[in-house]
């Protein structure tokens, strides 16, 4: 009786085995893009999620493609829901995708040792595992321009700037508020490290996933504590809620330093006038006056194409989505002048990608110029450590605070290795590389 | 006309005790078994990895809730901490004893669940109704506090997840992600069918009827000689048991690598929910809600699509989730006790067919 449940099952996913079946055109490679725009942290995505799309539909309308290849995508929505994100994942390896962006760390920590085995590359851009920067254990992985550990030493390095020096960080107190996930305490060993090193002391506050819209016992501590200054390792609703808070309980707003995720137009916004100072590391200029972004708004936007309401073109996490996107076009083209291929797979996407390199020529050529700094992945180093800078929030709209400057490396490295040596021996057997990196 | 027991006489008591005293249901049974078996032979990876392998291990869970909550009447908002508990020290099981087959740690981690189900149980002892399952949603909250807090359980992992290690299971991987699906399948039928044989025997017998006298009048069944305390405690340990097998399960044969998030309240009432549709009290039921709330969301989004109605992603996300509610409230208005009362029904009904009534 209880087994008739399995036969009605069985049915329906007979159904679904006819649906699944992809049908691929001439001349054309898929991406899916995971995205959400929906949840709670719909409101950080949907901006990232448009940028991505606009970009690639961009490329297929002005150029008709990469190299005449017509870039095929859809969207999958995970909800930033890790078992919806697998669900993703299982889809897109059906469907051939060139490469896989999980756009959330929880997922990204789930498909990395997948990625391997299903030989799919994972680009995660600036987000996901830190160690996954090591080529060498991470062949399949990639996250550049930066990890979020480069991200951490930059602000500490900014913060030490400000100070007078590195030494002037002595004896100072910084706040560090982070939601409590993977995502917020993927920082904390390089900053306990750092606190080390450089005499500071770290007060931490976490925020819970369901209690990020309700942070005013964090904040109330905060008050009580008096640090000199507060990072924040923030996502989605969390981020307008801090500073709101930050603004309610008179925090020094120059004084609070987000990642380059707590850095959307929408999240400083919500603080109001109040929020005029606050800073976020970041790795891509804003503005819309960028060529290809003006392309993507005759072609795309103008012509209807997109969802994308037309005055959020050109904000922060917009173009990040375009930087994204940006990275698959590069690397597909890469990949197709390294095999001589004109429609590549996924395997010729990894080689693409491990072989990527924007200089201020190409960049001028795509038509973001100034936009992002010229970037170069390599077969051992899947991030690269690439200049970031520091935004301020003027009330209206982001500007830069300083030049693009680079993080603390060589602090972020032996830290680094050994976090991926870890990794590797904890999931023994872990698979090796079959191609050894040229040594370097 | 056509599943009508007429004719089929009992000459033993083995006979008539039989879990499936009609023939046709046997039948029926056997049909499905071997379906079951076969169906890696059409089903593509996708259809097994994303949709048999959760839906068969969700129903598990399901049944676990259902032992609890069903059956013993006792309301129950920690499915999801239980699910991580067993997750969880199944993971500290494979890594302390890597040398042992990964099958025993699954069978292994329920039990970890179980103690952890029996102590949040113990306030049912005083306290009935919405006010248990209060007390339930403070183990859900405190137990997904450890799954963050304590570094230990996830054997002090920078990211804070577990990641499921490759094992073999008489020479064929059947976990990490080397695992193919076709295996990971076959481990997934065997372990969910060996359980609910074993459950629905345990409730056809003296303790499963101790549970229902408990659920349908406890101070009856207290007058009668039934001991609340084992009554209730055996249930919450049985319960948080199948729960935990189901739990290790999910990480180990579908996700692969869990944050604590996973076994968020969010999981805690999505079994419930399946518990509820597919009927309380019924085995067959909990197959059903688990197919209802797993099955059709995912048809709908990668069907919709690929029928060639063309929406965006997040519109039939969104779409999926207005149907599947319209559907709940439908279902629920016609048949408040859930799919498995439906399908007796339809039982009922075929068995006088052609006529209305016998």
């Amino acid at each position: 009786m209880r087994m008739k449940t399995l036969l009605a099952g069985s049915v329906l996913m007979g159904l679904a085995a006819s649906f699944v079946a992809p049908a691929i055109a001439e001349d054309s490679v898929y991406i899916q893009l995971p995205t959400y725009r929906t949840g709670p942290y719909a409101g950080s995505g949907i901006h990232i999620a448009n940028g991505m799309s606009d970009y690639l539909a961009m490329i297929n309308a002005r150029d008709g493609g990469v190299n005449g290849v017509k870039i095929d995508f859809d969207e999958c929505e995970t909800g930033y829901d890790t078992q919806k994100g697998v669900e993703c994942y299982e889809q897109a390896k059906a469907k051939n995708t060139l490469v896989f962006n999980p756009w959330s760390t929880g997922i990204t920590l789930q498909v990395i040792p997948k990625s391997s085995v299903d030989k799919i590359p994972v680009l995660s851009m600036a987000y996901g595992l830190s160690a996954a920067a090591d080529g060498n254990t991470f062949p399949w992985v990639f996250n550049p321009p930066d990890t979020y550990w480069d991200g951490l030493s930059a602000i500490i390095k900014y913060i030490g700037e400000q100070e007078g020096g590195m030494e002037g960080l002595k004896g100072k107190k910084i706040g560090y508020i982070f939601l409590d996930a993977g995502y917020g305490r993927e920082p904390i060993p390089l900053l306990d490290n750092l606190a080390q090193k450089y005499g500071f002391e770290v007060l931490q506050y976490p925020v819970a996933g369901k209690e990020m819209q309700n942070q005013s016992s964090q904040w109330l501590s905060i008050r009580r504590d008096r640090p000199d200054y507060v990072v924040m390792w923030g996502w989605g609703a969390m981020n307008p809620t801090a500073i709101k808070e930050a603004v309610k309980n008179r925090f020094d707003m120059s004084k609070f330093i987000g990642v380059w995720w707590a850095g959307g137009d929408e999240d400083a916004r919500a603080g109001g006038a109040g929020a005029k100072g606050y800073k976020s590391v970041s790795f891509n200029n804003v503005g819309a006056d960028y060529p290809a972004l003006q392309d993507i708004k005759k072609l795309v936007v103008d012509a209807g194409n997109s969802h994308t309401p037309a005055d959020t073109i050109g904000e922060n996490l917009y173009n990040r989505g375009v930087v994204n996107a940006l990275y698959m076009v590069e690397a597909i083209r890469t990949a197709q002048e390294m095999t001589g291929k004109k429609v590549i797979n996924a395997e010729d996407m990894r080689l693409g990608l491990e072989n990527l390199k924007i200089d201020e020529a190409r960049l001028e050529a795509i038509g973001l110029k100034g936009m992002i700094a010229p970037i170069e992945i390599t077969c051992s180093n899947h991030s690269g450590h690439h200049p970031l800078f520091i935004q301020e929030w003027d009330g209206e709209k982001w500007t830069s605070a300083t030049d693009w400057f680079s993080p603390l490396t060589e602090e972020v490295t032996p830290i680094l290795m050994q976090a991926s040596k870890d990794y590797a021996t904890s999931n023994a057997p872990w698979p090796t590389r079959d191609d050894a990196c040229p040594a370097n | 006309m056509f599943y009508r027991e007429a004719g089929q006489y009992k000459t033993t008591y083995a006979a008539d005790q039989q879990i499936f005293p009609i023939r046709q249901d046997r039948i029926g049974i056997g049909v499905i078994l071997v379906l079951a078996l076969l169906l890696p032979l059409v089903a593509s990876e996708f259809m097994l990895s994303a949709i048999a392998i959760p839906f068969l291990i969700l129903a598990l869970a399901t049944i676990g809730l259902n032992i609890l909550t069903g059956y013993a009447g006792q309301l129950s908002l920690g499915t999801g901490a239980f699910m991580g508990v067993g997750a969880y020290s199944c993971y500290k099981l494979v890594t302390i004893f890597p040398e042992v087959n990964v099958i025993v740690h699954i069978l292994l981690s329920g039990v970890f669940a179980a103690a952890a189900g029996v102590v949040f149980g113990l306030p049912s002892l005083r306290i009935k109704g919405l006010y248990l399952a209060v007390t339930t949603l403070a183990a859900q909250f405190f137990l997904e506090w450890c799954f963050i807090r304590i570094s230990w359980l996830y054997n002090y992992n920078a990211s804070g997840a577990i990641e499921v290690p490759g094992r073999e299971f008489f020479g064929t991987l059947v976990t990490g992600p080397a695992a193919g699906g076709i295996s990971r399948y076959y481990v997934v039928l065997a372990i969910v069918v060996v359980m609910t044989l074993l459950i629905k025997n345990l409730i056809r017998g003296r303790i499963g009827r101790q549970w229902m006298m408990i659920r349908d009048m406890d101070i009856a069944a207290e007058l009668m000689g039934v001991r609340p305390l084992v009554a209730k405690l055996s249930a919450f340990a049985v319960s948080s048991y199948v729960c935990g097998v189901a739990g290790a399960m999910f990480v180990f044969f579908y996700l692969g690598a869990a944050e604590p998030a996973v076994f968020s309240i969010t999981l805690s009432f999505q079994v419930l929910f399946m518990a509820i549709i597919g009927g309380l009290g019924s085995l067959v039921g909990s197959f059903f809600g688990a197919a209802f709330i797993w099955i059709l969301p995912i048809l709908m989004r990668v069907g919709l699509p690929a029928l060639g109605v063309d929406i965006a992603a997040e519109t039939v996300f969104q779409v999926a989730q207005m149907v599947i509610g319209a559907l709940i409230i439908f279902f629920l208005i016609v048949e408040p006790h859930g799919l498995a009362r439906l399908w007796a029904i339809g039982k009922e009904k075929l068995r006088v067919w052609p006529f209305p009534y016998a």
